[in-house]
């Protein structure tokens, strides 16, 4: 195996995005010549409010460190109280968190809209910083 | 276990794009090991011609039942590698696109182990997603050609004569009792005079002249049913009477509303302060009275020689209150008034407050202008207002000039005009009937602002003018036409092909608990019995598709296709996976 090739950088983030809002705001991150860790990825959906929150465990079950849910927020096209609904299924997803032994701060929702590129690398930065700080 | 399935992998290098940062040939090899893969191959553009034909070969020699291209964002190429598999009759549903340049080689540029892992991880959870998708097909629905245009301001009036030279049949729904909306009796407008009245006088003879227009005015709309090109639409005309009208699209051109400013807001209520609408009629109507359009102007029998503007009412308010929006067409109507003034009066003072000019593009000339023939243009800061005060014979208006030191100046004025803002037309009903997506601002919403800026969520619903959001005259006539284009391109071809990607009801585990009934805001979920068991029941051609009726039900019992509880799981669980290189 090549040596360039055992990178293993920064918290693992499962990401949420949304196909009309939020996944391009991601998109645009590479485009403008930003970036965040690898350790970042992404799953897009069609609306952050159809999102299960058994989903979210799953993916901490799984190893991830975080889930971070890049919601619609006012923007959306499909529901007009989508904030509402995503913020509704974050708080169930944390509890089913709480109830496996999880800590709830490992998900994390913030609206990021489809030119957001720069509020989401900051937004990975600091989330990565709190995973980090849970994990000692 | 069930057989493994058949995928093909394509890895893109994008000339460079994704291969200068990403060991391209690591992850194909590594991939080339998952048991649902059949073939793996790089190829420098997977988007050409070439690359395409290459595909379709591949499809047709292996027997893919499955594909997946890693290259750019599914925004550029996701159509097109549909198409691929839809032409080597792979059902275009079991093709996924797994994004590795913009979410992966251009982000980590700097970290070529980091991008090729995560990378290999991207294109594993395509491959799973691949694997866990099933054959889909869009649902074809035939189309009627003719539309319902509700609002008969500019913008509808102008649609429904375009439409109706386009060979489609339109009803025009006008809820006052004359067409012509904001402009009916409106005097000259900018940039070129022409008056408001006229024109809509000219759309009105145009439309009379065509007979596969009807309008109907005192007439609202009440119910709707059916979906993109078979829409029941019922109108209530003015004689109280119902009538069902069979549309394929809908255009809703329902405009705006002035913002009304509170008692006491900058004086309002005191004689001598009115809003820009009322200045206008003022004017207007002293020019139809049969006074000449020059001479003197006044207001209640008193001459006019000073106005102050205060502009920006109801317009940019603070974060916190409801209208934080710029009214756009306020700043020009505002200075094109000062120009109708002084043509009819030139010695009449005339002193603008404002915030910010924004008289944009062309209309900058007609601020140049006003300022040119004596205007006064004083700039204050919201967080210290003018303010009107009343009493004397005069209005007394006071304001802090911010490019003069911001000392506090007094202006004894014979009227007072609030540039009010543009607010959405009160449409509840409407809403709730159409379900129309409203934006933060209440005006309307469409689905993307720059690239599909007239059409909305519910397919087949689309809308123009300045129910959008304030608008000019040919901004609302723009999107109008665009609105137009829009239908005639979904009525014209006869039928519409709508996307798979809809909810799915799994009818064994449902227990009818009607959860997801009230999760779902356009009654795509409809209760049925079956076997005696009431059960909910999902209507494909009123799913929008964003799945918020998923999370709701506590059975788990729905799916939306193409995001099923199996391809997201199973995507998870690809991502978490270690990746150790072939
Ligand atoms: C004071 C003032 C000055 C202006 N001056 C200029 C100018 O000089 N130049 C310029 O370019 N622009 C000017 N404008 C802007 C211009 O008025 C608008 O751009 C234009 O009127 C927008 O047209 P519209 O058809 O979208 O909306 P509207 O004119 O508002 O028409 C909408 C129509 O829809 C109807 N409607 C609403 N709801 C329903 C319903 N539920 N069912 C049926 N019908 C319904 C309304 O009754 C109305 O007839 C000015 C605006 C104001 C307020």
């Amino acid at each position: 195996m090549p040596e360039a090739h055992i990178a293993r950088t920064g918290p693992r983030i499962l990401v949420f995005s949304t196909n009309p809002i939020s996944d391009p705001g991601i998109d645009l991150v590479g485009s403008a010549h930003m970036r965040y860790q690898p350790g970042v990825v992404t799953i897009p959906v069609p609306c952050s409010s159809g999102i299960r929150p058994s989903w979210l465990l799953h993916a901490i079950e799984a190893g991830f460190d975080g889930v971070f849910i890049a919601a619609d927020g006012g923007d959306c096209a499909f529901v007009p109280d989508c904030t509402t609904r995503t913020a509704k299924i974050v708080d169930t997803a944390q509890k089913l968190l709480t109830e496996h032994g999880h800590d709830p701060q490992r998900i994390k929702m913030a609206a990021i809209c489809s030119v957001c590129a720069e509020p989401f690398v900051n937004h990975m930065e600091k989330f990565s910083a709190a995973l980090e700080a849970l994990e000692v | 276990m069930s057989e493994p399935r058949k995928i093909g992998v394509f890895i893109c290098h994008c000339g460079g794009n994704i291969s200068d940062y990403v060991d391209v040939e690591a992850v194909r090899a590594t991939v080339e090991q998952e048991p649902d893969v059949a073939l793996a191959r790089t190829t420098m553009f997977a988007c050409s011609d070439a690359s395409q034909q290459e595909m379709i070969e591949a499809i047709h020699k292996e027997g893919l039942d499955g594909m997946v291209v890693a290259s750019c964002s599914p925004k550029l190429h996701l159509y097109t590698f549909r198409g691929v598999a839809d032409r080597a009759e792979l059902n275009p549903y079991r093709y996924v696109q797994a994004n590795v340049r913009e979410q992966c080689s251009w982000s980590h540029r700097e970290d070529r182990a980091g991008a090729t892992q995560k990378a290999t991880a991207i294109v594993r959870a395509g491959i799973a997603k691949a694997a866990a998708s099933e054959s889909l097909e869009n649902f074809r629905v035939e189309t009627l050609p003719a539309v319902l245009v509700i609002g008969a301001g500019v913008a509808g009036m102008r649609a429904a004569i375009s439409l109706a030279d386009l060979g489609l049949a339109v009803h025009l729904i006008e809820r006052a009792e004359h067409p012509g909306g904001n402009l009916r009796t409106f005097g000259a407008t900018f940039p070129n005079n022409r008056s408001g009245s006229e024109l809509i006088q000219t759309l009105l003879e145009e439309i009379q002249q065509r007979e596969t227009i009807t309008l109907y005015t005192g007439a609202e709309v009440i119910e709707r049913s059916g979906s993109a090109g078979t829409f029941r639409v019922t109108v209530r005309l003015s004689n109280a009477e119902t009538i069902t009208v069979p549309v394929g699209a809908v255009i809703v051109a329902t405009g705006f509303d002035s913002y009304t400013p509170a008692e006491g807001e900058y004086g309002y209520g005191l004689p001598g302060v009115v809003t820009l609408p009322e200045f206008r009629r003022i004017l207007d109507e002293s020019n139809a009275d049969g006074q000449s359009s020059a001479g003197p102007i006044t207001v209640g029998g008193r001459p006019i020689k000073t106005i102050a503007y205060i502009y920006c009412v109801g317009s940019r308010e603070a974060e916190d209150e409801n209208r934080t929006y710029c009214s756009r067409y306020c700043c020009t109507a505002t200075v094109h008034t000062a120009l109708l003034v002084n043509a009819r009066d030139p010695s009449v003072n005339q002193y603008h407050l404002y915030r910010d000019m924004r008289t944009y593009g062309k209309y900058e000339l007609l601020f140049e202008q006003a300022s040119r023939q004596g205007s006064v243009f004083v700039r204050w800061d919201p967080d210290q207002p003018p303010e009107v005060r009343g009493g004397g014979k005069r209005l007394l208006v006071s304001a802090a000039d911010v490019l003069d030191g911001g000392d506090r100046m007094e202006i004894p004025v014979d009227l007072t005009v609030l540039v009010t803002g543009m607010v959405p037309s009160a449409n509840e009903a409407l809403v709730d009937t159409l379900k129309l997506p409203l934006g933060k601002t209440g005006f309307l919403n469409e689905i993307h602002t720059k690239l599909r800026p007239v059409e909305t969520v519910i397919n087949g619903v689309m809308i123009a003018g300045a129910a959008q959001g304030p608008k000019t005259i040919s901004e609302s006539v723009a999107s109008s036409l665009a609105a137009v284009t829009k239908s005639a391109g979904l009525l014209l071809k006869g039928y519409v092909d709508l996307e798979p990607f809809v909810a799915r009801v799994d009818a064994a585990r449902c227990t009818g608990c009607d959860e997801c009934l009230t999760a779902c805001p356009y009654e795509a979920l409809q209760k049925i019995t079956i076997d005696g068991r009431d059960v909910v029941q999902a209507i494909p051609s009123l799913c929008k598709g964003g799945g918020a009726c998923v999370p709701s039900c506590p059975e788990e019992a729905i799916d939306l296709m193409g995001y099923t509880n199996q391809q997201i799981t199973s995507m998870i669980d690809a991502f978490a996976r270690e990746v150790e290189y072939a």
